[in-house]
């Protein structure tokens, strides 16, 4: 790494970072790439939601209609563990590698990267999901449920009504998280702003580098901000 | 007996209520456009995801991996490659919490002129706000495909990320002892040493051991854009389709990321208890 060879190699490339590439082509080039980071990372929240929210469902042993007899039973147990192992086995695999393997099966692009994140994500989601309503007040949920109403509607009258705040607050944490995670999926070939990145780096575009890193940062930032902003509302 | 009048003007919401539900319904309408919005201009082939073809084809790239190629050499290359792991994650630990340390007193209030402070920070921000895989993409083309250029990434983010938690934590540490030494003569580096960083010693140490904890789940992944550790045969194996090995190393990387929860969540209890 430091013979003189590597260094200059490197010198050189640095170098080429000054100035950035501002012409208009490139600049909407990143501008549609920095969007469709957006997108993915949109795409594969939504899709993770759609997906956490019945597994937090069925998770939540608040909503057990049999524990309100004593102990849960047996099958219903077996269910909400299921649900848990699934949550489990979906986030521990990291988004990176789901992104590898969908682009082995759907081939370069978006799609990749929107399942990756859905998956990893749709885990993470499930879990805190739960454990939010987990750590609300059971006690109107077991009264509307002791009462005879059906497990949705215990959860809508019940846990919703004091989980609402967090749960959006953690979603709209967790599409921050996403958004930078797209760029990174990119990387192995999943579309956006990374995929862009990674081809400008292997042609040594220094230039092309250096515009693509601010607009990231920027990216990132204007992401934290939007998201401090949303969670504050909510208050 | 008469029962009070019952209009539905009784029931209505307190004021701060109705504004909450407006804002969340608001949210709640953008998100849904932003989500349409990207549905619809990404071209996603769900088409092509859902249809017989793609089914039998995932199916069978399922079955490749069964069984996972566990004979001796190639277990022996993998159980190298997850040394190589933690030894990247230890040393992109170690290293940034001493550079974290050192860039930490000028950008904490409590040490430093105002403009070593933004400068420290802004390079501290800089450093944080580039993932480590895009550091470890940048590195390549300096330390060449490698360990070197994943343990470098890695210290660059955390260096970033240590840095800024330091310097908090050196903002926030009870100013009596520092100001009783200094009321007594005492020099900065004195202040520092006897006073500031004993108090927060615990504090650091819990940082980088959760940095710690998070930079061997990022060294598992590193090496897919060639900076070595398990990453590094992952994506070597699955681009020659050897669907096998491939096996072998997600299941390393499983086992690691798992143990790595597990050992967190144990020290966590036996720390809160």
């Amino acid at each position: 790494m430091l013979e003189a060879r590597s260094l200059s190699a490197t010198a050189h490339f640095l170098a080429s970072f000054v100035p950035p590439a501002v012409d208009a082509d490139f600049l909407r080039l990143v501008a549609r790439e920095t969007w469709r980071t957006v997108a993915i990372a949109t795409a594969g929240i939504s899709v993770a939601f759609v997906l956490a929210v019945p597994l937090a469902f069925v998770a939540t042993a608040a909503l057990s209609v049999s524990s309100l007899a004593g102990r849960m039973a047996a099958w219903p147990a077996t269910v909400r563990q299921c649900a848990r192992v699934l949550m489990v086995a979906l986030r521990t695999v990291p988004e990176l590698v789901w992104a590898l393997l969908f682009v082995r099966v759907v081939g370069l692009g978006p799609t990749a990267g929107v399942l990756a994140i859905g998956l990893t994500y749709g885990g993470m989601l499930g879990k805190v999901f739960a454990e939010i309503l987990e750590s609300c007040d059971a006690h109107p949920t077991r009264t509307l449920l002791a009462n005879g109403s059906g497990r949705v509607q215990a959860f809508l009258y019940g846990l919703l009504p004091q989980a609402a705040t967090e749960l959006t607050s953690y979603t709209i944490y967790r599409w921050e998280c996403a958004i930078r995670s797209s760029v990174v999926l990119g990387f192995v070939g999943a579309g956006g702003l990374g995929q862009q990145m990674d081809s400008s780096l292997k042609m040594l575009a220094g230039n092309e580098v250096a515009t693509m890193l601010l607009v990231f940062i920027a990216l990132v930032a204007l992401a934290d901000a939007l998201s401090a902003w949303l969670r504050r509302m909510l208050r | 007996m008469r029962l009070g009048p019952t209009t539905p003007s009784a029931v209505e919401l307190p004021r701060h209520l109705i504004e909450l539900r407006g804002r969340a319904a608001l949210i709640a309408l953008g998100a849904l456009a932003l989500a349409a919005a990207s549905f619809w201009s990404l071209d996603l082939q769900w088409s092509q995801l859902w249809s017989a073809e793609a089914a039998k084809a995932m199916s069978k790239f399922a079955a490749e991996f069964f069984p996972p190629d566990l004979s001796p050499p190639f277990a022996r290359k993998v159980a190298l490659a997850t040394a190589e792991t933690l030894a990247m994650s230890a040393l992109g630990t170690i290293l940034p919490a001493l550079f974290g340390l050192l860039l930490a007193l000028p950008a904490a209030r409590t040490h430093a002129r105002p403009l070593a402070r933004i400068l420290t920070r802004l390079l501290l921000n800089a450093l944080r706000a580039i993932p480590e895989l895009v550091w470890a993409s940048l590195m390549l083309i300096a330390a060449g495909l490698g360990p070197m250029a994943g343990t470098l990434a890695l210290t660059l983010h955390t260096t970033g990320v240590l840095g800024r938690l330091f310097a908090e934590a050196i903002e926030n540490a009870p100013p009596g002892p520092s100001f009783a030494l200094r009321a007594q003569g005492a020099r900065p580096a004195q202040v520092l040493l006897y006073a500031t960083l004993p108090q927060i010693a615990p504090q650091l140490l819990s940082y980088t051991l959760y940095r710690w904890e998070n930079n061997i789940r990022a060294a598992t992944i590193l090496g897919v854009v060639g900076a070595g550790g398990l990453g590094q045969l992952l994506s070597y194996h699955l681009e020659l389709f050897q669907m096998a090995r491939t096996a072998t190393v997600l299941l390393a990387t499983l086992a690691l990321v798992l143990a790595v929860d597990g050992a967190s969540y144990l020290v966590r209890r036996a720390m809160t208890r």
